[in-house]
């Protein structure tokens, strides 16, 4: 469509992304691992918030769900940790496809109130089931090292699996979008009635939707637990669920790239505001939240769609404010 | 003899059930005026509360009496209230619910920090204004405290209700929530009734967070657990009534309060996850509550 530049920016992007391990410190290179991780559960909320618009203030509960279901597999039964993070994504999906099927009956505010009380409640279920979970001492897991004889540092190694996983991520999330599943699942949020007249099954769609957003938050749980090698009840609280949503936001609603710039934003921002004050920054994001409501609505992802539009359209006649197709009538 | 233990012991825990209830019935009540006037679940409700609660204590710090605080709170968050409902929501009134969702989760993040970075994040103890004595009936022993703390609650009800009923205000703000363009056509400013109604939900968040706190202890995160039983308190009375918001926080006091005591699997350990269940059961099984009406919606 109008981004004819997107792919060389994208190639440019992993090449950049491809050296930086051999550029960084080890400190840094593991931010940048987090970041993609976030990137990964991002990508996952907005497939459901942004693009289906069923409202989630719990997605931290399926992070949660993830990284317990890794770390109880290579703690209590010795699994590679390669396998577990896509068994995380099944488990994930079941559970999501689950909540989801309620949800049906749940719209708009009445779904974001479950979810909200499903965030509350996640610390305490996990502390529960002290047996598996290791109740709030949590479980310590060992870090990998890279496998086959390669040549990169346990970093490095962590650097390129969160990589291969969020491009993976990304390539599927693109290509369900652009196809007719992923119209029926934009139409549903528009106008259900209309898309259920043009025999979009909305049940289906909506639980597949939420199977499907659960599994990507759940892999990036699952890669958090290995890259940090420990997992703790309460780092999986209500505000873990309002960091996803304030990434989505601030990245970009129903946006594919805005889950990449709220990454960014969700894990450095803290690290500066830090120096303030303890609470400074989340602070920040709840200002940053109604501001970006108020007067980006489309987030990051926006602002750089109309960036890039009058680049490529210097003569344009239009005011080059409209938003892209996908998020016209979110916000 | 053990019979009549038996028997005491589940009195205790209904009062100190409908006492914490009625925590609940106030902080529900307040996100049910907020809902019916604009449509809006006030996500915020809890934290604007808890920071209430931290301004009454820095009052009570300074040295002004007990009673006096409390009044000067309420003053303080009906205007806080009013002033939120006119600079943050009223420019999105409109907006998608998506919109207005995050602006009060915006809210709740930006009052939560607030409290800490002002008043940091060490739990501080918050007086009583009742005796420490229990009251005894019999062999019944039930705190002051929580005697004291339905007779507050039910105080502000009862004052509310003659509001409503009885006051030509109070009436306005009712027709501006049930018709606003009718009621905007008999020279009512809607506007204004529903700023009014978001600082009597601020006020009523006080009177919940300034209860609680002697039990919970003051610290910027204590409302989180009580916001998720005053959501189950509205789910359950339906979001659509000011009435089921009472009954239905009672309710789920009681039943919160017997299930942790008798059911020995769930203790004090899941009493997040009991109220999580009520509100899904809630929703799936009767989504507009005991009391609420069905919404009917026009397509």
């Amino acid at each position: 469509m109008a981004r004819r530049g997107a792919p060389v920016v994208a190639l440019v992007a992993v090449a950049i992304a491809c050296a930086l391990p051999f550029l960084l410190s080890n400190f840094r290179l593991f931010q940048f691992t987090q970041v993609y991780i976030y990137a990964i559960a991002l990508l996952g909320l907005n497939l459901l918030t942004g693009y289906n618009g069923q409202i989630s203030l719990g997605h931290g509960a399926f992070y949660a769900i993830g990284a317990y279901a890794a770390a109880i597999m290579m703690d209590q039964w010795g699994v590679p940790y390669g396998w577990t993070i896509p068994a995380a994504g099944l488990i994930c999906f079941a559970a999501g496809f689950l909540f989801g099927l309620p949800a049906l009956r749940l719209e708009g505010l009445y779904l974001a109130l479950a979810t909200f009380s499903l965030a509350l409640a996640t610390p305490q279920i996990l502390k529960y089931f002290e047996h598996w979970t290791g109740g709030s001492q949590g479980i310590v897991l060992a870090k990998p090292s890279a496998p086959f004889g390669l040549p990169l540092n346990p970093d490095q190694w962590l650097y390129f699996l969160a990589l291969v996983v969020l491009l993976a991520a990304l390539w599927l999330a693109a290509n369900l979008l652009r196809g007719r599943v992923g119209r029926a699942i934009v139409a549903l949020r528009d106008n259900p009635i209309a898309a259920r007249a043009m025999g979009v099954n909305s049940a289906l769609y909506k639980s597949l939707t939420f199977g499907v957003s659960a599994a990507y938050t759940g892999i990036a749980g699952a890669l958090s637990a290995v890259a940090i090698a420990y997992v703790a009840p309460d780092s999986f609280n209500i505000f873990l669920s309002i960091a996803l949503l304030i990434g989505i936001v601030v990245g970009g609603l129903a946006s594919i790239a805005g889950a990449i710039y709220g990454a960014f934003f969700l894990h450095f921002v803290p690290n500066w505001a830090q120096d303030i004050s303890k609470a400074a920054p989340w602070a920040i994001f709840g200002v940053s939240l109604i501001l970006f409501m108020y007067f980006m609505p489309y987030g990051i992802a926006g602002a750089v769609h109309r960036i890039a539009q009058r680049l490529q359209r210097p003569q344009s006649t239009g005011d080059g404010r409209e938003p892209p197709p996908s998020v016209r009538t979110i916000a | 003899m053990s019979c009549k233990l038996a028997v005491d012991t589940f009195i205790q825990q209904v009062v100190s059930g409908l006492a914490t209830g009625s925590i609940y019935a106030a902080l529900a009540l307040a996100l049910v005026m907020i809902y019916e006037a604009t449509d809006v679940v006030n996500f915020a409700q809890g934290e604007m509360a808890m920071f209430a609660t931290y301004i009454c204590w820095a009052m009570l710090s300074a040295g002004v009496p007990y009673w006096g605080a409390f009044c000067g709170t309420l003053v303080i968050a009906f205007a806080g209230g009013l002033l939120i409902e006119r600079v943050v929501i009223r420019p999105v009134e409109n907006a998608p619910i998506l919109t207005i969702v995050i602006i009060t989760i915006g809210l709740l993040e930006i009052f939560n920090s607030l409290a800490g970075w002002i008043f940091s994040y060490v739990q501080k103890p918050f007086p009583s204004p009742f005796p420490k004595e229990p009251v005894r009936f019999g062999e019944i022993v039930l705190g002051s405290h929580d005697l004291g703390q339905i007779g507050v609650t039910l105080a502000v009800l009862a004052c509310i209700f003659v509001f409503f009923r009885f006051t030509p205000l109070g009436l306005a703000m009712r027709a501006a929530a049930q018709n606003p363009v009718s009621s905007r056509l008999v020279g009512i400013r809607v506007g204004w009734m529903l700023a009014l109604g978001w600082g009597l939900a601020a006020m009523f968040g006080a009177v919940a967070g300034m209860m609680i706190a002697p039990i919970v202890f003051l610290e910027p995160n204590m409302m989180g657990g009580i916001q998720i039983y005053a959501f189950a308190a509205a789910t359950l009375g339906g979001f659509t009534s000011p009435v089921g918001a009472v009954v239905g926080g009672l309710i789920v006091g009681v039943v919160e309060n017997l299930v942790g005591t008798y059911v020995s699997f769930i203790g004090t350990e899941l009493k997040l996850t009991v109220a999580l269940a009520m509100i899904i059961i809630v929703l799936l099984v009767k989504p507009s509550g005991l009391f609420g009406r069905a919404v009917v919606r026009r397509v």
